[in-house]
């Protein structure tokens, strides 16, 4: 390869990263087959990739992938009947549609049509008649647009096994029919939880990555902030869109602190507060105030963005409002009741300054099926048993919180504190 | 990873027409998701440290072409995206120079 066909390959890979969304969503809302959309798509990635490198790269590239994809689509309707009845398309329509593609790149990219179709692509690949694995996959594939290796590498998976969760994924969009709308208003709520659930597991799959892995792990928060960002603009009026933003943008901004330089995971007390990314935290309190000013109950992601915005606010890990941050995990537990909330709420509290009150939260606990084999509630309650003195039990905590957690640098932090326990016991 | 994308000074006189499509250029690259901060640079003041002694002069300066005049910080996953966006602006803008530069630390 020489390095002229190099460069155009570069320029071909970084325009189809930068446009391949919206390229799939206008197609999407010409011929109404996200699959097909996908796949006419590719074929002007293919076009690209065979003609850039000897004419050189075109002044509008994602212009050009656009049209060529749709002229493609044209030729495909007109050859297809069966395409044709089931866009209730006539001869004539057909024509016009024709004409409808104008010859200038710069009129093919109708900016607030396609942000229609952007946000029609979303709701789609989040779409409840698929499994959640399958969401998760199609919304990389369609939406981030990386290849069925980068996902697979992504989501430690196989392959093949990924290569056909996305197809049975497009077959059961077709099967069932699902309509490439935006939802109407009284399914909207469940389809934007669906959305915001997908994003936030995309962005903790690459936060609960270790060091060594894959760089393609930790990439999948960048990618789930970055859609985040965008469902921000396409949405402007919905709170906990912010709110998700926020909850994310927080997050990340702790990553550079959150493994020590052996690569074993700092608690979040203990992270170098100064290693802690400024801009993003900025930019989490201003997606979080956005979010409040649209007013309305808080719901779940703005709740988990303020008592994120919590930490993020205390210069020092002393300086923490746990107070508030109780208040806001109580307030989070009336919206959805959970264990793990729950936990979160006795660490609060405790640290608040009720070590038996937070004892006690989790006390009752104890027989939570969800929490049988979680290893935080024995590591919660040894911490709080080693600050209330009672070191023994901490330390017999702390050890079957290690034989729970699969996670060995996690399990070999657990380790230390039970023989931390064991040596102010002696 | 993030970019650092600068403009500098002696370029195209900005008018109306340049602000406007800055200003589409912003939002397309916030609607991307991908634009993180931007701004725009004052002359400023010189300086100079020498010996730990520290010399401040305030502009103006000479050659404005050395001056960065304003700047985007852009969050993509390729140096490739980032040239792109570069080349984006820059045929928008039609005269002028600048700089793209990665920030260090900020290969994930």
């Amino acid at each position: 390869m020489t390095s002229g066909t190099a460069a155009a390959h570069g320029a071909v890979e970084a325009v189809w990263r930068l446009e391949s969304a919206r390229i799939i969503a206008g197609l999407a809302g010409l011929v109404r087959d996200v699959g097909l959309a996908e796949e006419l798509a590719q074929d002007a990635l293919v076009a690209a990739l065979e003609q850039w490198p000897a004419e050189g790269i075109p002044a509008n590239p994602g212009g050009w992938l656009m049209l060529t994809a749709k002229h493609r689509a044209i030729d495909r309707i007109r050859r297809n009947q069966r395409l044709q009845s089931k866009l209730g398309l006539l001869g004539r329509e057909l024509e016009n549609l024709q004409q409808d593609v104008p010859a200038e790149f710069d009129a093919v990219l109708d900016e607030a049509r396609i942000d229609d179709d952007l946000l029609r692509l979303i709701f789609i690949s989040c779409h409840p008649v698929l499994s959640t694995p399958a969401r998760i996959a199609l919304t990389l594939r369609l939406l981030v647009g990386l290849t069925t290796e980068e996902i697979a590498r992504g989501l430690l998976a196989a392959e093949p096994a990924i290569a056909k969760r996305i197809v049975r994924a497009k077959q059961t969009l077709a099967s069932r029919q699902v309509s490439f709308e935006v939802p109407p208003s009284d399914e909207r709520p469940v389809r934007l939880a669906s959305v915001l659930e997908v994003l936030y597991l995309v962005f903790n799959e690459g936060y609960s990555a270790m060091a060594g892995d894959d760089w393609m792990r930790p990439a999948l928060c960048t990618e789930a902030l970055r859609l985040g960002r965008v469902l921000a603009e396409l949405m402007p009026t919905e709170p906990e869109v912010h709110g998700l933003l926020a909850l994310m943008e927080i997050q990340a901004s702790r990553i550079p602190a959150r493994l020590s330089p052996a690569g074993l995971p700092v608690p979040l007390p203990e992270q170098s507060r100064g290693r802690w990314d400024q801009l993003l935290i900025r930019r989490g309190f201003t997606a979080l105030l956005r979010a409040e000013q649209l007013g309305g109950p808080p719901g779940p992601y703005v709740l988990q963005a303020a008592i994120a915005a919590c930490h993020a606010r205390a210069h020092t890990a002393a300086d923490t409002d746990w107070t508030r941050i109780a208040l806001l995990y109580q307030a989070l537990a009336a919206l959805e009741a959970s264990p793990v909330v729950e936990l979160n709420r006795a660490v609060a509290v405790a640290m608040a300054g009720n070590l038996e009150r937070g004892l006690q939260i989790v006390d009752g606990l104890a027989a939570e099926p969800v929490l049988a084999n979680y290893h935080h509630l024995p590591s919660v309650r040894g911490d709080l048993l080693a600050r209330l003195g009672r070191h023994h039990e901490a330390g017999a905590e702390f050890r079957r919180a290690a034989e729970l957690t699969r996670n060995l640098a996690e399990r070999s932090v657990l380790l230390q504190r039970a023989a931390e326990c064991d040596a102010r016991e002696a | 990873m993030r970019f650092l994308m600068t403009v500098n000074g002696g370029g195209r006189q900005p008018d109306e027409q340049l602000y406007a499509e800055m200003g589409r250029f912003v939002e397309e690259l916030t609607r991307a998701g991908v634009l993180l901060a931007t701004g725009g640079l004052d002359r400023g003041t010189h300086v100079v440290a020498t010996s730990g002694n520290v010399t401040l002069t305030d502009g103006p300066f000479a050659e404005s072409k050395e001056q960065i005049v304003s700047f985007a910080l852009v969050e993509v996953r390729s140096r490739d995206e980032a040239l792109e966006l570069a080349r984006r602006f820059w045929s928008m803008v039609g005269e002028g120079e600048g700089d793209i530069r990665q920030v260090s630390g900020s290969e994930g």
